[in-house]
């Protein structure tokens, strides 16, 4: 789908002078004609999410210059967040994208249409298309971003590399070429020295990425990742580098006109990552030290002014824990962590990206970009954080509120409630940002923020996301790439409750569970037979959480719950709204926000605390102590079965009924998200039946292969 | 341990019905021949009464994973507010040695009262399967007629908890009679107060009928079976090898047969489940629908519901969705949700008050309407009229299933049945198009025209005759430009435009809003009047 924005199409006048922020001085104006930007493409089947997100943030960065915007889209994303926030909206074709958004034709219509004099792209074909550009260019419509040379320069890998050693960029050693074969892989990793990573030329995003120990991961490696990068970027040329063990991920960002002049808007610290794709981002990094910093951005803008880059852009190194730093790769469009600069630099990169496109020059020197304050970015996923830390969930977002009312908290997202999550969607569903003077404020803030986002229908990453911004190593800055493995060896689980914590968390449920029984008998109207209400002030309850039993005493005064718990006294007060999906409370004089995510007739209780969320049973007295006779129900045993650990998409099955499959063998490959995985076999043992072929969809726990 | 609880009972007991103990002291003093004061035969009896079949059974009871009837009832009612009748009724068998003391229990085999569920009255029995396998003896019919009759005079629900082995054999056609007398009374309450039974052991025979004449009957998994003849029985007459659970146990009866409306994990689990739904339901049928305690707000919008209907019409999209979107609460308490899952029913609340809804469920089979479906969704319009319960529907109707086997099973007859529960309504109807309202299904469905008084569109509404290239094909036959005819028919037709035009919808609605309006419009029809002509009763085409 593609926007586009103009100027008000009643002026007739020759000069339009935005006056808007003082970053955009009034000398600034625009031709004679209309201008406007024309968003272009994203197709429903390739990550839009993302896409929506920034195509919502150039509009509001537009209605803000006071320049008007048209959204393109296919037909079936008519009602998609951004072409409802756009000022027009033009329809380009069905859904296939080969019918809409990569239909040139329609796409160039849609602009002489509407008169638009200008298109910011998005991301995708069309951003990197020649053809494109030059058609743009015949018409005299500008082109929010950097030229199709510098994206294609460094969309490549391995000429990327070759661009950053010539510019004196720090690089990493590696083989600058194509790797034929996976017996030539392993010849060269061995030149390099163990260990390396195996990566697509064309790749970005973690995808088509593979690190080896050794020459058998190096051949898997290497196929694995030519057929990521054939399915995901449609070219399986593979590079093999040194693999650097325990960076950090530090990014610069730029800013070029196209006049020759660059700055750096100093750092991202971005390492805090699963399967290396980012989670947690700040800015700036506690790492760098000004020198380091200064030596990075100079070698950035360096590599920007090589490629004649104009744009915002991201250039990515690793730095090891020496602050010896790496060029990695340069990212040629609006980074998903670009919020963070913005809050710390006050520069709005879409307006500057789009003043670089209208031909102006830079109006900043390198001594004007400051460091203001501190600001951390998390990744909101549809992801499921209990395993391999978040694979892809899906669902309809059955409710959803960002935590907007908060000051110093940003969401840029492209969904909304009732939106739905597809496999073949990007599972992000939103960039949280939040701000501080100093970087506890902003973790502070961030706290609050996670414990204020209410998400239903989709499992989400925010478990993850709230016990990272809360770790020691976290909050004293000790992180690396490795962060996650590190910190959890043996897979997240979720917050451990101090035995504290454990106290609040009972006790809020004894006090729902009372504050909802009571509800339940109040009745209004006239009413024939009387209402008798069972009165009591002090409940005798059972708590059951994680196979623990824990009887409480609860009295109530008002909206103020006494509970007694092992001899300890918990004070839970609220205003107890059943129908909120957030649950203020002061809770022995501290405030807390939960959540609640289930509460059912049979006492279950499901709290989201901390960020986690935590199954709780609450039951009379009476009730726990009957509960003992009632049938155990045989939960199905799983070792013999093999089932979807998510929505996807089977790529290959390597099994058929009676095979014998060691422990730990290769069953099938599921792909989700772009994202190949390998479903083993728990046990060694006989295949016995096989419940699913190469190019079916399954669904989360849907049944694959049955072992005997 | 579980004599804690029973000597509490005992307290309470003898405290609610002291002046029964007094009349009955009376009379026994004159009678008695034991050397044993009245006094103390009061105590003994009442406590073998409370101990029911005995600490052995109730340990058998326990180990099969049941509770006792009368710990059911402490968990379904509210403390202290259970009440007995009858708890001195015993059994008047006197052949095959049932005469002998040790054969005698004090209240028979059953145990029933009158209690209060989060507050409200209700009167229960519940069938306690240590005395004689909860068998059904001329007594412990006569226990259950008697709270039969005064929920009827009072006008409160009466709730049955069912485990009960059958008749007792030993009594013959008395405990026929028996059975004949509840059902009976099963008719007479049927639509004067709700009639509840939760299947909590076997029901087998000619007991079923009891709770196959009720308004719903829930089940307990694993431990709960309904049949008219067991396997054995099955067995020697139709040669079929069928276990127990399969015959009739919670899963067949709440997916195949239709017979149970829910089934819940045990005991505990069914109890707290039933006191949840209790409080959807009024008194009886002169109360109104009961209205609680509401904590979201009335004008609610739902933005999620603008999104929810497929710019497609052959997608399928969750109705569940939009009733947890629109009801209070997102609080849905579904009936029968595993059967004839085409069609969605069940009780929620509005602004408080509670409302039935019904909604075809575009998921299942496109949502059309089929045998199970209409006579799933007419037995429950049905239950919402008789007792002034509001009914909202939501239709997305491609029409009624066709083919062989809906027209010999007589789909004819059985789709007259919703279009009849419809029509006949008197209660507030309130009818949402979400999307297809094709041909006799759209009239079927809570129309304006069978009395819907409130009846709205989304924008993403159809109703016509039929979908586009079906009738192009009718009206085109033969014709080239099937296309474009087709293209012509969606223009026309495809829309909400020609039923407003006429005023067979009151409005076209942003479905965000939809919350807001119905929250509105049953303010207003709470003081609905209407009435249909009198008759002795009417004939709904069984």
């Amino acid at each position: 789908m593609f926007l586009q924005w103009q100027r008000s199409s009643s002026v007739t006048v020759g000069l339009l002078v935005l006056v808007w922020t003082p970053l955009f001085h009034s000398h600034v104006c625009f031709s004679k004609q209309r201008c406007g930007v024309i968003i272009c493409r994203y197709s429903t089947v390739y990550d839009p999410t993302e896409k929506v997100s920034l195509f919502i943030r150039v509009i509001k960065t537009c209605k803000k210059m006071g320049i008007k915007t048209v959204a393109v889209h296919s037909d079936v994303d008519s009602s998609a967040v951004h072409v409802k926030m756009a000022d027009e909206a033009v329809c380009v074709g069905p859904a296939p994208t080969n019918k809409s958004y990569l239909n040139m034709d329609a796409i160039m219509n849609a602009i002489k249409q509407t008169g638009a004099q200008a298109v910011h792209p998005g991301y995708g074909f069309l951003s990197e298309n020649k053809q494109f550009a030059k058609r743009l260019a015949a018409e005299g419509v500008s082109f929010i971003g950097p030229d199709t040379h510098a994206i294609q320069a460094m969309g490549d890998k391995i000429e990327s590399k070759l661009i950053a050693k010539a510019a004196k960029v720090n690089t990493i050693p590696g083989f600058d070429g194509v790797v034929k074969d996976a017996e030539e892989a392993v010849k060269i990793a061995g030149e390099i020295g163990y260990p390396v990573m195996i990566k697509a030329s064309a790749g970005g995003g973690g995808k088509g990425m593979r690190i080896a120990w050794n020459d058998e991961e190096t051949r898997e490696g290497f196929r694995f990742s030519s057929q990521e990068a054939a399915s995901s970027f449609g070219d399986d040329r593979l590079l093999i580098e040194k693999f650097i063990d325990n960076p950090r991920h530090i990014e610069i960002q730029v800013l070029a006109d196209k006049h020759g002049n660059a700055l750096w808007l100093n750092e991202r610290e971005c390492s805090i990552q699963r399967r290396n794709q980012k989670v947690v981002e700040e800015a700036p990094s506690t790492f760098l030290d000004p020198d380091t910093r200064r030596a990075m951005g100079e070698q950035a803008v360096s590599l920007a002014k090589a490629v004649k880059y104009s744009s915002a852009g991201t250039v990515e190194f690793l730095v090891d824990s020496k602050k010896n730093f790496y060029f990695l790769e340069m990212n040629t469009r609006l980074q998903v962590e670009h919020p963070i600069t913005e809050c710390i630099t006050g520069l709005d990169l879409v307006q500057q990206m789009i003043r670089i496109a209208m031909g102006y020059k830079l109006q900043h020197k390198q001594s004007d970009i400051p460091i203001n304050g501190w600001a951390i970015e998390s990744r909101v996923y549809a992801e499921d954080p209990y395993k391999s830390f978040g694979l892809p969930s899906i669902g309809r977002l059955s409710q959803y509120q960002e935590p907007l009312d908060l000051r110093n908290v940003r969401v840029d997202s492209g969904i909304e409630e009732g939106s739905d999550i597809s496999i073949y969607y990007d599972p992000m569903i939103s960039k949280l940002v939040t701000y501080g003077k100093t970087r506890e404020e902003a973790l502070k803030k961030m706290e609050e923020a996670l414990d204020n986002y209410v998400i239903r229908g989709v499992t989400h990453n925010i478990p993850l996301l709230r016990e990272i911004i809360v770790h020691p190593r976290f909050v004293s800055g000790d992180i690396s790439t490795k962060f996650l493995p590190e910190v959890y060896p043996d897979g997240f689980k979720g917050h451990m409750l101090t035995a504290g914590e454990r106290r609040e968390l009972l006790a809020t449920a004894a006090a729902l569970y009372v504050a909802a029984q009571l509800r339940s008998q109040k009745f209004l109207g006239d009413l024939r037979v009387s209402v008798v209400p069972a009165e009591s002030r002090q409940w005798e309850l059972c708590v059951e959480l994680d196979k623990g039993v824990h009887m409480l005493g609860v009295s109530r005064s008002g909206n103020n719950y006494t509970v007694e718990i092992d001899g300890e006294k918990v004070e839970v007060s609220g205003e107890w709204n059943l129908a909120s999906a957030l649950l203020p409370l002061t809770i022995n004089g501290k405030h807390r926000t939960l959540q609640c995510l289930l509460r059912t007739a049979a006492g279950e209780i499901t709290l989201q605390y901390l960020g986690t969320s935590f199954k709780l049973r609450v039951l009379s007295k009476l009730a726990a102590s009957l509960s003992k006779h009632m049938p155990e129900k045989v939960p199905e045993d799983t070792s013999s079965i093999l089932r979807s650990p998510m929505p996807g998409s089977v790529v290959a099955v390597s099994v058929k009924p009676g095979d014998n499959v060691a422990e730990g063998q290769e069953i099938c490959v599921i792909e989700a998200m772009k994202m190949q995985n390998s479903m083993t076999a728990a046990k060694a043992a006989k295949v016995k039946s096989v419940h699913c072929k190469a190019g079916d969809t399954v669904g989360e726990g849907d049944l694959l292969v049955e072992l005997e | 341990m579980d004599y804690i609880y029973q000597v509490r009972l005992t307290t309470h007991i003898s405290s609610a019905i002291g002046s029964l103990t007094h009349a009955l002291l009376q009379n026994a003093r004159c009678y008695s021949v034991s050397h044993l004061s009245v006094q103390e035969r009061i105590e003994q009896k009442r406590k073998a009464a409370l101990t029911g079949g005995g600490q052995l059974r109730i340990a058998a009871q326990h180990k099969r994973g049941k509770l006792t009837a009368r710990e059911r009832l402490e968990l379904l009612l509210d403390p202290d507010s259970f009440v007995e009748y009858d708890m001195f009724v015993e059994h008047r068998c006197s052949d095959f040695g049932m005469e002998a003391d040790h054969n005698k229990y004090p209240g028979d085999s059953v145990v029933t009262g009158q209690g209060r569920i989060n507050g409200r009255l209700v009167y229960v029995f519940s069938q306690d399967f240590t005395v004689f396998g909860g068998s059904l003896s001329g007594a412990h019919a006569q226990k259950i007629c008697k709270i039969m009759d005064q929920a009827m005079m009072v006008g409160a629900p009466v709730i049955g908890l069912n485990d009960s082995g059958g008749a007792r054999i030993q009594e013959g056609v008395e405990s026929l009679a028996g059975y004949a007398d509840i059902f009976l009374r099963n008719v007479m309450a049927s639509g004067v107060v709700p009639q509840i039974s939760l299947i909590m052991g076997p029901c087998a025979g000619g007991a079923v009928y009891s709770p196959a004449l009720t308004d719903f009957t829930f089940m307990v998994k694993d431990t709960s079976y309904l049949f008219i003849t067991g396997p054995d029985v099955v067995k020697s007459v139709t040669n079929e090898d069928v276990t127990q659970e399969e015959l009739g146990g919670a899963k067949t009866h709440t997916t195949v047969s239709g017979v149970a409306h829910r089934a819940f994990e045990n005991d505990i689990d069914a109890l707290l489940n039933l006191r949840n739904f209790f409080n959807f339901l009024p008194l009886s049928n002169k109360d109104p629908a009961p209205v609680t305690e509401c904590h979201d707000p009335r004008d609610r919008l739902v933005p999620g519901l603008d999104t929810i209907v497929p710019f497609e019409s052959t997608k399928a999209y969750d109705m569940l969705d939009i009733v947890h979107g629109i009801v209070d609460e997102r609080e849905f308490f579904e009936i029968m949700p595993n059967y004839a899952k085409n069609i969605v029913v069940g009780f929620a609340r509005m602004n408080g008050r509670t409302v039935g809804i019904v909604g075809n469920q575009p998921k299942v089979a496109s949502g059309c309407l089929d045998i199970n479906s209409s006579v799933k969704g007419a037995r429950f319009v049905r239950f919402c009229d008789a007792f002034n319960i509001p009914i909202i529907t939501f239709v997305d109707v491609p029409g009624f299933l066709p083919g062989t086997a809906q027209e010999y099973g007589g789909i004819i007859r059985h789709g007259a049945k919703l279009l009849y529960a419809f029509a006949e309504a008197t209660v507030p109807k309130i009818t949402v198009i979400t999307r297809k309202a094709y041909g006799g299904a759209y009239d079927v469905m809570s129309s304006k025209h069978l009395r819907g008084d409130v009846n709205y569109a989304w924008p993403s509404a159809e109703v016509a005759v039929m979908g586009a290239k079906g009738a192009v094909q009718i009206i085109f036959r033969g014709k080239e430009n099937q296309a474009e005819a087709e293209a012509e028919y969606v223009e026309k037709f495809a829309n909400p435009f020609p039923a407003a035009v006429r005023g067979f919808v009151d409005d076209i609605i942003q479905p965000s809003t939809t919350r807001k309006r119905i929250c509105r419009d049953l303010e207003v029809l709470a003081s609905k009047k209407q009435t249909n002509p009198w008759k002795k009763h009417a004939n709904i085409p069984l």
